[in-house]
C-alpha cells in the first residue's frame, strides 16, 4: 500500500538541515528512525534527539502509519 | 484548566484577575491559589541578552500543556490551574510564563504549581533563541533541573 506523511523539524534543527517541512511517501511499515532516515538521507541523528507522531512523545522505534505527522526536534528550552 | 499561547505582551496579573473571576462562584471552596511568574533576564551563561524568540509547535505545544495539568489534578486535590506562556519574540522583563492553581489546601497548591512548572520546563515544546548583546544568536541547548541545589 502507498502511504504518506508529513515530517516536520522545529528550531536549531530545522536550521541546521536547512528545511522545516516535507513530506514522505513510502510503501512499506516504517518506524520513526527509518522517517529519520529516508527524509533525511541518512544524516547521522542527533543524540540528544526528540521525536513525536501525531503530536504525542514517541520513541525511536514506534511505527509510523499513513497520514501520520512526524516531528523531530532538539531538547525543549521554555519557561 | 486553561491553556494560553499568546504571540503578544501579556500582563499575569490581570491574566489571573480575569481567570479568578470565572471561579467566583466556589469562591468559598478556595483556600489557597500558587502562582509562578517567570520573566525574561538579560543574561545568561555569563553574557548579556538584547532579546530572545520562543518557538514553539502549534497543537502539540497546547496538547502537552493540558496533559500536565491533567497530571497535577489527578494527584492533587485541585479546584482549577492555568498556564499562560509567550511565543514570539521578548524583551529583558518581559513575562515569558504564568502557572497558577487554586486549591482548597496550600499544600496542594504549593507542590502542583511547581509540578506543573517543572513538567513545563522538561517536556512542553518551546525553544528559545537568544540575541545576545554582541549581536550574535544561539540557540538555548536545554533546561537545568529546577530541583537541582547549586
Amino acid at each position: 500500500m502507498f502511504m504518506s506523511i508529513k515530517v516536520r523539524y522545529f528550531a536549531s534543527l530545522g536550521e541546521n538541515l536547512e528545511r522545516f517541512e516535507s513530506d514522505l511517501e513510502f510503501s512499506e511499515t516504517l518506524t520513526v528512525a527509518d522517517v529519520w532516515k529516508r527524509d533525511t538521507s541518512g544524516k547521522p541523528m542527533p543524540g540528544n534527539l526528540l521525536a513525536a507522531v501525531n503530536m504525542e512523545y514517541a520513541g525511536l522505534d514506534s511505527p509510523v502509519r499513513d497520514g501520520d505527522e512526524v516531528a523531530f526536534f532538539p531538547p525543549v528550552t521554555g519557561g | 484548566m486553561k491553556v494560553k499561547i499568546c504571540r503578544e505582551a501579556f500582563d499575569p496579573w490581570r491574566e489571573i484577575q480575569v481567570h479568578q473571576a470565572t471561579l467566583s462562584g466556589i469562591n468559598g471552596e478556595i483556600g489557597a491559589a500558587n502562582i509562578f511568574i517567570g520573566t525574561m533576564r538579560d543574561y545568561n551563561e555569563g553574557v548579556g541578552v538584547q532579546s530572545m524568540t520562543l518557538e514553539y509547535y502549534p497543537g502539540m505545544t497546547e496538547k502537552q500543556l493540558d496533559k500536565i495539568l491533567g497530571q497535577a489534578a489527578l494527584r492533587w486535590w485541585l479546584i482549577d490551574s492555568l498556564i499562560v506562556h509567550r511565543a514570539g519574540e521578548i524583551r529583558p522583563g518581559d513575562p515569558i510564563v504564568l502557572t497558577a492553581v487554586w486549591a482548597s489546601h496550600r499544600g496542594d497548591a504549593f507542590d502542583a504549581c511547581r509540578f506543573i512548572m517543572e513538567e513545563l520546563k522538561s517536556a512542553a515544546p518551546f525553544w528559545k533563541k537568544e540575541l545576545l548583546e554582541s549581536g550574535q544568536a544561539r540557540w538555548v541547548e536545554k533546561n537545568t533541573d529546577g530541583y537541582r541545589k547549586t
